[in-house]
């Protein structure tokens, strides 16, 4: 049976990492309740904590009067994130692989490269400045259905 | 008041520093300051330094930019480092963003010591 469950919740906070990662502990906590596989909750953690980070390190330059809001969908067939800074973004298409042996030892660079390998579906507004990530329950097929 | 507790337990081998990482996860800042606080001190001379992740169940890219400093440091004093005891799941990141193919990944310590003999 199909549950039909959906929790949304839009969040806006200062930009302290230490409050958002409860956010991201909320998500993981609906996650688990909903069935979502250990593989499922390892990867959208690591993707909302990279997300997290970059926020308020890169977007909001760690300047604690700017905010971060944390939008999420978490349904039995998928969970959806938003995360957004107040900063002037940047194009996620356009930077520098991390995999690359010019690349390889510096020390960061490789948020996004993860983010994107361990979601389903990532995009960034035009701005650059909101990330959305989608990741399916591995345990439905995208219709919604157990497999 | 002043959290305490070990990030790492030591131990020294016939040819390496064993260093156990003793978190379940490391993400915060001031988690990665303490650990690189507590291991560089151990990169003296050239020493052969063998990091063990067994107990590590998470860790972010920030880890991944401790693990390069370390590496630095080690390669500049002619010594060896060695990974081990990283589970399925970390060790796709670090197949992901092709750290796999610059450190030296082992299943456990022992493998690790055994490699530098």
């Amino acid at each position: 049976m199909t549950l039909k469950t959906t929790i949304h919740e839009k969040i806006v906070l200062k930009g302290i990492i230490s409050e958002l990662r409860a956010v991201c502990a909320k998500v993981l906590s609906w996650g688990k309740n909903l069935g979502y596989s250990d593989d499922d909750l390892f990867a959208v953690h690591l993707a909302m904590e990279e997300a997290i980070v970059n926020a308020v390190k890169h977007g909001n330059k760690q300047d604690t009067s700017k905010t971060v809001s944390v939008e999420y969908d978490v349904s039995p067939e998928k969970i959806d994130i938003s995360v957004a800074d107040e900063g002037r973004g940047f194009d996620s298409n356009h930077l520098a692989d991390p995999r690359l042996s010019e690349n390889i030892y510096k020390m960061g660079g490789r948020g996004v490269l993860l983010i994107k390998s361990y979601m389903d579906e990532v995009e960034y507004n035009t701005a650059g400045n909101t990330v959305r990530m989608i990741k399916f329950n591995s345990r439905h097929g995208r219709d919604g259905e157990p497999r | 008041m002043e959290d305490l507790k070990p990030r790492i337990g030591v131990y020294y081998a016939q040819n390496a520093t064993v260093v156990t990482l003793t978190d379940e996860k490391i993400l915060e800042d001031d988690d990665i300051k303490a650990l690189e606080e507590s291991i560089m001190p151990l990169i003296d001379g050239a020493v052969n330094l063998v990091i063990d992740f067994s107990s590590v169940q998470f860790l972010s890219s920030a880890v991944l930019g401790l693990l390069i400093r370390i590496s630095k440091k080690i390669n500049e004093h002619k010594g060896k480092l060695k990974l081990c005891g990283i589970s399925a799941r970390i060790y796709e990141i670090f197949k992901i963003t092709r750290l796999d193919e610059i450190f030296d990944i082992y299943d456990d310590a022992k493998k690790a010591m055994l490699s530098l003999k």
